[in-house]
């Protein structure tokens, strides 16, 4: 990584999306492989002390409702990528406790539902 | 005295007057003290004399020919408005395209104006501040004249009423406008290479000509004058872009790298910039010019492609990832229109399926994507709007870092993969598109951690609270039902066919 070349010296913006902005929230982002009914990876504002189980289901799944595929859709079954590696999330405990921080990107995969998947929708 | 000598001095000589003379050498003040941002950015110049004025042009003279063309750009405008030329477009929904325009476009001209008049200021040379003060003056000229041109239709559509305040704070509008204050808090030689030679020499053809010739083919007389009052202008904003840039190549062999990185970027970001204009042509005009994909053949890969080899001989080589672009062309305008679609309540204007007609031409034009990939995604859609869900996305989209755009752009080599790329600095995950736009990221971290990315501030709480609706209509001043949401069943889409009927 390299620096600023700026007209004064130490030049540093402020760092405007770090986690005491969000008020006790983290923001976790969500990516549904190859299925792009939903055009880009999704913002979720949750608190990190909240249980992967409950992510799941009070935020995770009324938010793919709309997609024609969500009720075949078994968590229990997906596999999972967390910032880029494979992860193995523990359901009882927090997203915190999971490794999941402020600004992760969680990849959801679900290889078998295949019925649109030619079109990634 | 010579009776015989003349009052009026000869062309060349009034030239050199009124431009080169205008500026003296200092003797009590350091030329560092007088252009403090000269140096900062590595660029070394050895000597501003060898600049090449390219407009060749005196301000008297320059006054005589830009009131010339505003008297003939407003009788046009007049004669429209007399003759409700509102009516003669082509369909409805072509005015989104305008109203894009008004918004994303216009604000930048005015950006570009305090840009040249901020940068004018910083130059050693009288030669580039000159130039730049009547780029500068242009600029202004084309902020006033585009509102004019379009405050016609203001007084019958929706989503043009509130464009500055807009441009400061919708969300999409941070694509356009993240760009040109990246440009404008550059320094000097970095901004000129930045706007006049990536932005106005590269790229202004896609820009422009795709406004102004589907403004020809749909019928809106006003927007064509405007194009045609502005090209003369435009072209001499093209001369001072490849000026510039031979200049800087030439002065010192130090600076070629330095521009270099900045070519790399700034193709990116323009081209990024760019995939708006890319769903205009392809799927918000009603009648098509022609494709993004021939769009981007014709303009960046030939043109360009020859640019850059004249360029070969300064040591400069092609900006880096160009090939992607060559990729993308063949997805890019079908994605951002799928973006704005699912988006369509937090637009300031209308979406819409395109229709089977439309599906077909599309079809032809990207015979390797759009059956394979796109047209299923509207099929789809337009089966749940005709059982009444048309399709809104509630959720919010996770945005790159420096283009600002959702990360809604495929891998280059896969097509049904999200392209995505991450990095740490100091402790804080940083998110993008593409490897270009980190690219961007990793050569000046301690600029883009201050980006203002909209999701994030909406969910900072900084734009009105939680409630997206009060969001949508307090904060960005997108009224609710009127300006936003689908065209089939709008109120614009009413109106119009109540005006048919009346005539």
């Amino acid at each position: 990584m390299m620096s600023v070349n700026a007209n004064y010296p130490n030049y540093q913006g402020p760092v405007r999306d770090r986690v005491e902005n969000f008020h006790g929230s983290q923001l976790v982002y969500v990516l549904w492989e190859r299925h792009l009914l939903f055009c880009a990876p999704l913002t979720f504002l949750a608190d990190p002390e909240m249980s992967f189980v409950d992510f799941l289901s009070e935020i995770l799944r009324p938010a793919l409702a709309p997609h024609p595929e969500s009720e075949q859709l078994r968590f229990d079954e997906a596999k999972w990528r967390l910032d880029g590696e494979d992860f193995q999330p523990d359901l009882e405990k927090s997203l915190i406790d999971n490794g999941i921080d402020h600004k992760s990107q969680l990849r959801l995969i679900t290889p078998w539902l295949s019925d649109l998947a030619d079109a990634a929708i | 005295m010579n009776a015989k000598t003349s009052k009026r001095l000869n062309m060349k000589d009034r030239y050199r007057i009124m431009t080169r003379d205008l500026a003296w050498e200092p003797s009590y003040q350091r030329h560092e003290d007088i252009f403090p941002q000269e140096d900062f950015e590595g660029i070394k110049i050895v000597d501003w004399s060898q600049w090449e004025d390219p407009f060749r042009l005196t301000m008297d003279n320059y006054w005589k020919f830009q009131a010339e063309k505003e008297r003939k750009l407003y009788a046009i405008f007049d004669a429209v408005s007399q003759n409700n030329g509102q009516m003669n477009v082509s369909d409805p929904r072509y005015l989104n395209a305008v109203k894009l325009f008004i918004t994303a476009v216009t604000p930048l001209e005015y950006n570009a104006y305090k840009g040249y008049a901020r940068v004018g200021r910083q130059f050693g040379g009288v030669g580039a501040r000159i130039a730049c003060q009547m780029q500068s003056i242009d600029e202004l000229r084309h902020t006033q004249t585009q509102i004019h041109a379009m405050s016609h239709y203001n007084k019958y559509f929706g989503g043009m009423h509130d464009f500055p305040h807009m441009f400061d704070r919708v969300w999409y509008l941070s694509v356009p406008k993240s760009f040109f204050e990246d440009a404008s808090t550059a320094g000097p030689f970095e901004f000129l290479t930045a706007i006049s030679f990536s932005f106005e020499y590269v790229l202004t053809n896609l820009l422009f000509l795709p406004f102004m010739s589907g403004a020809a083919y749909n019928g809106d007389m006003n927007t064509v004058t405007f194009g045609f009052s502005a090209q003369s202008d435009e072209a001499r904003h093209m001369t001072l872009g490849l000026e510039i840039i031979k200049f800087i190549l030439e002065q010192h062999e130090d600076n070629v790298p330095i521009v270099q990185k900045w070519l790399d970027k700034w193709l990116w970001r323009g081209y990024r910039l760019l995939s708006i204009v890319g769903m205009m042509m392809d799927y918000m005009l009603p009648n098509k010019v022609m494709s993004w994909a021939e769009a981007w053949e014709m303009y960046y890969e030939e043109a360009g492609g020859a640019l850059f080899k004249e360029l070969e001989r300064y040591g400069i080589r092609p900006p880096k990832f160009a090939e992607q672009t060559v990729i993308g062309k063949n997805h890019v305008s079908h994605q951002t229109w799928f973006v704005f679609y699912q988006y369509g309540h937090a637009t300031a204007f209308n979406t819409w399926i395109p229709t089977a007609k439309e599906m077909d031409w599309l079809s032809e034009k990207y015979p390797d994507t759009f059956d394979r990939l796109y047209r299923p995604r509207f099929e789809l859609l337009a089966e749940k709007a005709a059982k009444g869900e048309r399709f809104y996305n509630n959720t919010l989209p996770q945005l790159c870092q420096i283009c600002q755009i959702p990360l809604a752009i495929t891998e280059p080599d896969d097509d049904t993969m999200i392209s995505h790329r991450d990095t740490v600095h100091e402790g804080e995950r940083y998110h993008f598109c593409s490897d270009g736009c980190r690219d961007i990221f990793h050569n000046e971290p301690e600029k883009y951690v201050q980006a203002w990315l909209p999701v994030h501030q909406i969910l900072q709480g900084n734009c009105g609270g939680a409630d997206m609706e009060k969001v949508i209509g307090d904060y960005y001043r997108i009224e609710m039902g009127e300006d936003n949401l689908e065209f089939e069943g709008s109120p614009e889409q009413r109106r119009w066919k109540q005006w048919k009927q009346a005539v």
